[in-house]
């Protein structure tokens, strides 16, 4: 294993973190040398255009192989969950560009945060080592950090920050407690070298503790019951454009991370670690269908709903085989569509006083918002599952796989949480068409409109557009882990 | 010659310590400074244990884990501590149980 450092054609597999790393670093370089008016602007302008850039480059670069003395990995699998991750944080990004005033985020600083999280997903996804794995994990959830607390003057902003900073590093804490055993009881740090040393014989009890903690910090990160308690905060407390993107791009990137560590280290004991994702997995469905039916917040309705549908993606996972890689695959790229796709929708509704928080907020929107009530109930038969959204394809996909892999029960639950959350997700669109307006709404930016119209495209033409071209590329990316 | 002390003890005290930080996290009402002070013992434990290992194992790695994470714990320390005065400048308080506007 020789990586050469000297030859820069060498390094052609990192180039996508490459350029986001030099390109964050330049931007903090024009924030703090441009003028503070004209140019935050620009500096959004600049990284949304980097951002998508790089997506360009991972999507179309062929380059795939190890570097780094075996630290960096890039295959299909990564290509793809880095094109999610690229464009969710990109349609952040485009989401905050006019609101972002209202949030006080209107700061040369948030944009290079968003990329600097970004760069640490990339490489959380192309981790092939413990130690590459906790140093991308740890700069996205700093970065992250940053951004929760990044509207300073606001009480409950700051207290989202601390809950986060503080459930996040007793996250990283028992994902290293893991990793650590892990270490001990294989002696590498290299993922697929472990999975050699475990394939060798019986795994000893310090390795099955070592999984359990490496998959609990894992859990943490994509919000996944029962590690879920800081989701409903964090999701309420930080401004709406900050939540669009937590609720984006970072769950892709741990759910990449989890799955790779999943399949290629742990692959030899698949036993052992698929119980403990079927746990989650019924556990996330069930809590989050129930738990959000009482509530009255809007992003604490959302934040319960993501906490579902991780639990959904989790159920492709726990079948062990391809097909349920390929189906959490597509999942995560329905879901990320469908996230920002709500909160372009959210955020275009602003009114005097401010945003819309309660859900009773959304009262009558049919009658005087019909765009975005329309796009809201789009999304929101796609959030339950209805055919023919693209909703209901992901769902499909990932019991689908249960099926295959006999796991009757679990998919059998699955389908009944579906059925209970529709309940909440009906109850946001009997606000919006049969309650009676009560707040007057100001004009949406034009790229809202944008967004919204383009995402709830895609969900409605899913099997006649997109869908058999995500499922093609989905197939050949699960099969770059088997 | 010095008798060497096995493995398994520096696995328990890391253990211990691990123990200790979780629940200063969870059972700590007093104030957030601790609930840093107890991540910082998390952390620690974890290195620990990989120094023990690194030196049982005759292999560098586990060390050089534990350098990597020194370096994250300080700006993880930073972070913590920067959210924590701007969490003081909006409430004047940082007990745990001022930590309390969302609920649900």
């Amino acid at each position: 294993m020789s990586s050469d450092l000297t030859s820069f054609v060498a390094l052609a597999p990192a180039y996508p973190e490459l350029l986001l790393a030099i390109g964050a670093i330049i931007l903090l370089m024009m924030g703090v040398f441009s003028n503070e008016k004209t140019g935050n602007t620009m500096i959004v302008g600049v990284a949304i255009g980097l951002l998508a850039v790089t997506a360009v480059l991972v999507a179309i670069h062929p380059a795939e192989g190890v570097l780094f003395n075996g630290a960096f990995i890039q295959d299909g699998f990564a290509r793809f969950m880095k094109v999610l991750v690229l464009t969710g944080s990109a349609f952040a990004l485009v989401l905050s560009v006019s609101t972002a005033s209202d949030h006080n985020l209107n700061k040369f600083e948030y944009p290079v945060l968003v990329i600097l999280a970004s760069l640490g997903m990339l490489m959380m996804i192309s981790a092939n080592d413990l130690i590459s794995l906790y140093i991308g994990l740890e700069l996205q959830s700093l970065s992250l950090y940053v951004i929760a607390a990044f509207k300073r003057d606001s009480g409950r902003a700051t207290e989202a920050g601390l809950k986060y900073f503080v459930l996040g590093a007793l996250s990283s804490g028992m994902l290293l407690y893991g990793a650590s055993m892990v270490y001990g009881f294989t002696g590498q740090t290299q993922l697929d070298e472990i999975a050699k040393v475990i394939s060798l014989g019986e795994p000893s009890l310090g390795l099955i503790v070592g999984l359990v903690f490496l998959l609990a910090g894992l859990a943490f990160k994509i919000s996944a019951v029962p590690f879920h308690m800081w989701t409903p905060d964090v999701y309420e407390g930080v401004p709406t454009p900050v939540t669009a993107f937590f609720a984006s791009a970072p769950k892709v990137a741990a759910m990449a991370l989890f799955i790779r560590v999943v399949f290629d280290t742990f692959e030899p004991i698949a036993k052992d670690w698929q119980q403990i994702v079927i746990f989650v997995s019924i556990a996330s469905m069930v809590l989050a269908a129930f738990a959000a039916i009482g509530q009255k917040k809007l992003k604490r309705l959302i934040a319960y709903s993501s906490i579902g549908h991780v639990g959904f993606a989790l159920v492709g996972l726990s079948a062990g085989s391809q097909t349920g890689v390929e189906g959490v695959s597509i999942y995560m790229a329905i879901y990320l569509t469908m996230t920002i796709g709500l909160f372009a929708c959210i955020l275009a509704l602003r009114t005097d006083q401010g945003y819309v928080e309660d859900i009773s907020d959304l009262a009558g929107i049919a009658q005087t918002r019909p765009f975005i009530a329309s796009g809201i109930a789009i999304i929101m038969f796609s959030l339950i599952g209805l055919p023919p959204l693209a909703g209901f394809f992901a769902k499909w996909e990932v019991f689908l796989a249960a099926v295959e892999a006999q796991l009757f029960v679990l998919a059998v639950i699955g389908v009944l949480a579906s059925a209970i959350s529709a309940f909440y997700y009906l109850r946001v669109v009997r606000t919006m068409f049969f309650d009676e307006p009560n707040h007057q709404f100001i004009k949406t930016p034009n790229e809202l409109n944008v967004v919204i119209a383009l995402t709830a495209a895609l969900i409605v033409t899913y099997g006649l557009t997109v869908g058999g071209f995500l499922k093609d590329v989905a197939g050949i990316a699960a099969g770059s882990l088997f | 010659m010095i008798p060497v002390i096995p493995l398994g003890h520096f696995l328990t005290v890391a253990a211990i310590l691990f123990t200790i930080g979780v629940f200063g996290i969870f059972l700590n009402r007093k104030n957030v400074i601790i609930i840093l002070m107890s991540v910082e013992l998390i952390l620690l434990a974890v290195n620990i244990n990989f120094v023990a290992f690194s030196a049982h194992l005759q292999d560098l790695a586990g060390q050089v884990f534990a350098l990597m994470i020194l370096t994250v714990a300080a700006a993880e320390a930073a972070i913590g501590l920067a959210i924590l005065v701007v969490f003081f400048r909006n409430k004047g308080s940082i007990a745990v149980d001022d930590v309390n506007m969302m609920k649900g």
